[in-house]
């Protein structure tokens, strides 16, 4: 009983040491990856290939003075970075990454990799992802700065309309799983159809998974949906009056939803940690594999696709994005009535 | 004895945040008190074995309609509510309406204490009428919202449509000749 949660802490702190790493690297490898669509090489200086930038970032960072503007609201000032962050690191709370598993024998029970099985997962991390948008808000309205409350309006007009269609998306593939937990979900796809495809929902919902990657791509406020931080019009949005550990805290949270975001993605729509080749036992590597490649897209598009206008944002969102959603979910509902009944 | 001690904090924090939205002057400070009174409110959901529940009170209470509010409030951008309404002078503060207003505070109070003791009288206001497992599991709740409850829950949905249907009409703009100098003429 000892041991086995022993080996459930070791799992909650391993997770949560892997996000932080996981935003560490993100901002390493965005910025190499962006290097290397713009023909030069990237950061280069501090450690081997300029491995070790994260960490000189993450000095310089915290040896800058924190600043508070005037006029600024104190206590949301201070609360909002805070919210951001503990809404990214809770959300992947949900998140199985991994099969059951004893560890080679070691437990007698087998335990579930991840931080908890929760039986309606997918909608806790909807809603704790949903939470996030306060921090960003609030830092918009409480830094007393005509910039910063522009990026939190547009954080939360944003946010709302890209949720709605995200959350049809996700409808579809509970439909489809017949469950609200990621876990059942995720074993929901495993195996083959006719023995060579996988049989991953993202097969079965195309459009589903495209609008997912949409909505997922505006709801962590990337581009080409970062208006939120649009440097152009806004000069760095909801958080242009924040300095040193307070805005080391955005970056990151933006980071770890992006991390939270792909994990979702891979565990609904590309079967979690099932896969070809692999023992069981090793399906976290698949997971990491999936991870990555989903994280690369979001990575690729940023460098690729200029930002969209405001407006054009808000009818892509309202007009197309979420009639398609409601369609799919509408045709995936009636498929899943006819063959099962 | 944790459980009671968990339910006890939850509705303190759920009162005294309450009690906070109308008891301090700022929106902004208000929108916060309340998303966590629902928080709170989640809590107790859960302590119930209704996560399901507890989940969707969060997701729709705290993470869409309260970021309308805030999306107000910021838009407004009042950063203390109007002194007039501390004001004697107030229409509100007029003795006859201040009377009606202590009347339905005291009819909120009697009906209150009515029900409670009704309640306890019964030994729980749910027991007997709802199948416990009903509230736990997803699958039968859907079941018996499109069965037993469904003229409740389609009526429901006609408030909400006709209140969306209102807010389109309220916001619309009249187009013309006469209206909106901005954009020009109408169609």
């Amino acid at each position: 009983m000892e041991l086995r949660f022993l080996v459930q802490l070791g799992i909650i702190g391993f997770t949560f040491f892997m996000l932080i790493n996981a935003s560490a690297l993100l901002v390493l490898a965005e910025r190499k990856i962006m290097g290397f669509m713009q023909q030069r090489y990237g950061p280069y200086l501090v450690g081997p290939h300029g491995l070790l930038q994260p960490l000189a970032d993450i000095i310089k960072l915290l040896m800058k003075e924190e600043l508070r503007p005037k006029g600024a609201d104190k206590w949301l000032f201070t609360l909002a970075p805070v919210l951001s962050i503990t809404a990214a690191f809770a959300a992947f709370a949900a998140v199985p990454w991994g099969a059951q598993t004893t560890f080679f024998g070691l437990l007698d029970d087998p335990v579930s990799l991840g931080v908890a099985d929760i039986n309606v997962g997918i909608l806790v991390i909807f809603a704790t992802t949903s939470m996030g948008v306060y921090g960003i808000v609030l830092a918009g309205w409480s830094s007393n700065s005509k910039y910063s409350l522009f990026g939190g309006l547009r954080a939360s007009a944003q946010m709302i309309s890209y949720e709605l269609s995200y959350a049809t998306a996700l409808s579809a593939v509970i439909l489809l799983a017949g469950s609200l937990s990621l876990r059942e979900v995720v074993d929901g796809q495993a195996g083959t159809w006719f023995g060579f495809i996988p049989s991953w929902y993202v097969f079965l919902q195309p459009v589903g998974f495209i609008i997912y990657m949409i909505a997922g791509v505006a709801e962590t406020n990337r581009a080409p949906f970062d208006f939120p931080e649009a440097e152009q019009e806004l000069v760095a949005g909801y958080n242009t009056e924040y300095s040193s550990v307070r805005f080391a805290l955005f970056p990151q949270a933006e980071y770890i939803n992006m991390t939270t975001m792909s994990a979702v993605g891979a565990d609904l729509y590309l079967g979690g940690w099932h896969g070809p080749f692999l023992p069981p036992e090793y399906g976290w590597i698949w997971f990491l594999l999936k991870i990555g490649a989903i994280l690369f897209m979001y990575i690729w598009v940023r460098w690729t696709v200029p930002r969209y206008r405001y407006d054009q944002l808000m009818q892509f969102g309202w007009k197309w994005l979420f009639p398609a959603a409601v369609l799919n979910l509408i045709v995936t509902a009636a498929l899943v009535l006819y063959f099962n009944a | 004895m944790p459980e009671t001690l968990i339910f006890y904090v939850l509705s303190g924090l759920a009162i005294g945040a309450s009690a906070l939205v109308i008891g301090q002057p700022n929106p902004m400070y208000s929108v916060m008190m309340l998303i966590a009174s629902f928080g709170a409110l989640a809590g107790m959901y859960i302590q119930l074995d209704a996560p399901f529940i507890a989940v969707a009170q969060i997701i729709i209470y705290a993470g869409a309609i309260m970021v309308l509010f805030l999306f107000v409030v910021m838009l407004l951008n009042a950063a203390q509510e109007d002194a007039a309404e501390w004001d004697r002078s107030h229409p509100l503060r007029q003795p006859a309406i201040a009377r009606f207003g202590g009347l339905l505070a005291l009819l909120l109070v009697v009906q209150l204490a009515w029900a409670l003791l009704r309640a306890g009288g019964l030994g729980g206001p749910v027991a007997g009428q709802v199948d416990a497992g009903v509230v736990s599991s997803v699958r039968e709740l859907g079941r018996v919202l499109f069965t037993d409850y469904v003229f409740a829950f389609e009526a429901t949905s006609i408030l909400i449509l006709v209140a969306m249907v209102g807010a389109v009409v309220l916001a619309r703009r009249e187009e013309g000749p006469t209206s909106s100098s901005k954009e020009g003429s109408g169609p």
